[in-house]
């Protein structure tokens, strides 16, 4: 600490080039933060995916539904412990642009599958006892500034294309930081019953969640289950959740290749921008090293010198860039409700600290190098 | 302050020196088979024109450089056998440099410039900042101590550049052209200042320099031609 004011004189030496590099890093910096948010939010689910539950989905496609009885039967495997289901609504609020996932399920069977959607009991007796109700996340809720007891007309163009009714009976919050709370769940038994009258797809659900007794036997268990419905009509896909999720994810691209990418790009622009930099403010004080070297620094201390200068010149404008883009991505998805788990993870706000100090390191190892190396009586001659 | 036994005899030896620099293929022969005994306590003169050595021979006995052939010891040490490591800490315990051009941070108060041989000691900051008063004191500059050295004049800058040279207490203080860029005026206030840090405080002191009038201020002149000395004068 003791040569603190010598750094920080240094770095305030050309105080117009020492901005623009700082904001060169700073902009940098933010760039990270919000790659990190956006891969998040598209990746995020996989992480957050549960261990022990399998996708079950119709072979073909997705959007191709699967008939409930399949459900007993999937109870029935050895290793499972418990099956619940989905299915798309795709319903409209207001205007197409206020997307968020809508799905008739069964309410004990959802709640027990997913234990990360918090749910008070008495909203959860509510919602037993409401057949037109409706549970939302708080992300949604608040966006929409619904409250229980609001009543909420969705536009199905799918399900009877009409515009349905919901009471809000309880609003959920997630477990952790990065839970998915922008969707809405409502009864499939109202769900169920009021499709009939379009003649299609009773009895028939969009897709099937199911808790293995034993994480380590989930391949065996997703193999057991394609084979119970292999040569029906509805042909089964099983996997892992993580894998579901990173199957939605793929469909943008390789994320984290394309991010990485990115930021490789940046990073290597803004290694050279601060590495030149550095070695200009070296070059520009020969003469001082060399006096410093005379009045008894050894050389690791002068490459010490240089190389903390460099470090926070970097630390400065990274720490600034992380701060800044920590508090953009603080007010969550941009998009109104296509990123749901947009957020800054603290891991890569770690990562990005470390980067910051790397990067002062490489930017500042040749000159500290070409510092550490000055003959005394040749850098004094430079004064 | 510098230790009693060494006042005794030789603080400065420097015996059969050669400084061959290599330029290319050619060979420049600084200084040759050159021997000089400085005393403790003694205000030498280093004369000559340009070229003659002199410089050379104030970074040996600095420990700035190594000396072709020959030996080099100060304060007791053989400093022409140290390593880069040891030559360096070797110059913050014993060495005290004023340089021509004052060679002052810009970055750094006339304060900060006063302490940084300070920050390779052990020394707390208030300590530290007892040092530097002292020493500002001793310049007469402790109303300037805030002051970047762009704001004040030459004479005060080299003022600034002494006390940097002797806030650790230095057993020698070596001087560069000290008053070289200065004018008359500022040039004796400097020689003034020099004089009593050898008189008063028991400084030893050499001084390289062109100026017959600041050579006169020193107790001994030494002449360097072509890298040997060719005569000596005690005032």
């Amino acid at each position: 600490m003791k040569f603190f004011h010598l750094i920080w004189g240094n770095l305030n030496r050309r105080k117009l080039r020492t901005s623009l590099t700082l904001l060169s890093i700073l902009v940098a910096f933010v760039l990270f933060g919000f790659l990190c948010a956006i891969k998040q939010a598209l990746v995020g689910g996989v992480e957050l995916a549960g261990v022990d539950r399998l996708i079950v989905r119709h072979k073909v496609s997705i959007i191709q539904l699967l008939p409930e009885s399949y459900q007993t039967r999937m109870e029935r495997i050895p290793g499972v412990a418990a099956a619940a289901h989905q299915t798309w609504f795709g319903g409209i609020y207001q205007d197409p642009k206020n997307f968020f996932m809508q799905c008739p399920v069964v309410p004990e069977q959802f709640m027990a599958m997913f234990p990360e959607f918090r749910l008070p009991p008495e909203q959860m007796k509510a919602w037993l006892a409401t057949r037109t109700g409706a549970i939302v996340g708080r992300n949604t809720a608040d966006r929409f500034k619904w409250k229980v007891g609001d009543k909420v007309p969705i536009m199905s163009p799918i399900w009877l294309r009409k515009t349905w009714e919901f009471d809000i009976v309880g609003i959920f919050e997630g477990e952790k930081k990065g839970t998915d709370t922008t969707s809405m769940f409502f009864r499939y038994d109202y769900f169920d019953e009021a499709r009939k009258a379009q003649n299609w797809g009773t009895g028939q659900v969009g897709w099937y969640t199911i808790r293995v007794k034993d994480p380590a036997q989930a391949a065996n268990v997703a193999k057991l289950v394609d084979q119970e419905f292999e040569n029906s009509p509805a042909e089964t896909k099983t996997e892992p959740e993580g894998a579901f999720a990173q199957g939605f994810a793929n469909q943008v691209g390789n994320i984290a290749f394309i991010v990485a990418g990115i930021l490789g790009a940046v990073f290597f622009t803004i290694l050279l921008v601060t590495g030149s930099t550095m070695s200009q403010a070296v070059r520009e004080r020969i003469g001082e090293l060399g006096v410093l070297k005379a009045i008894g620094f050894t050389n690791g201390q002068v490459l010490g010198l240089v190389l903390a200068e460099s470090c926070l010149l970097t630390m400065l404008g990274g720490g600034l860039g992380l701060a800044l883009a920590w508090l953009m991505t603080a007010r969550g998805d941009p998009t109104g409700g296509m990123l749901p788990m947009f957020f800054f993870p603290v891991r890569d706000v770690l990562i990005g600290l470390g980067l910051s100090v790397a990067l002062g390191v490489i930017t500042g190892m040749l000159p500290a190098q070409q510092a550490m190396r000055l003959r005394v009586a040749d850098a004094l001659r430079r004064m | 302050m510098s230790d009693p036994i060494l006042k005794a005899g030789a603080l400065v030896r420097v015996d059969g020196v050669e400084k061959i620099f290599h330029r290319g293929s050619e060979d420049i022969h600084v200084l040759s088979n050159l021997t000089l005994q400085v005393p403790a306590g003694e205000f030498l003169a280093l004369m000559g024109p340009s070229g003659s050595g002199k410089s050379t021979l104030l970074n040996l006995i600095g420990g700035l450089d190594r000396p072709t052939k020959g030996t080099v010891e100060v304060a007791g040490d053989r400093i022409d056998t140290l390593s880069d490591r040891q030559l360096a800490a070797w110059r913050a315990r014993h060495i005290g440099f004023v340089f021509q051009l004052y060679n002052l941070m810009p970055v750094l108060t006339a304060e900060r410039n006063v302490e940084l041989p300070l920050l390779l000691t052990s020394l707390t900051k208030a300590q530290r900042q007892k040092h530097v008063e002292t020493a500002l004191a001793m310049v007469g500059l402790s109303h300037r101590a805030k002051h970047y050295p762009r704001t004040l004049s030459g004479g005060e800058q080299q003022r600034v550049g002494i006390a940097r040279g002797i806030v650790t207490d230095p057993t020698l203080l070596l001087c560069d052209e000290p008053t070289g860029d200065l004018d008359r005026k500022a040039g004796d206030e400097i020689l003034n200042l020099l004089q009593a840090l050898n008189r008063e405080h028991g400084k030893t002191i050499i001084m390289v320099t062109h100026d017959p009038h600041a050579s006169a201020r020193a107790a001994r002149t030494v002449h360097l031609t072509k890298g040997r000395l060719t005569s000596e004068a005690v005032q």
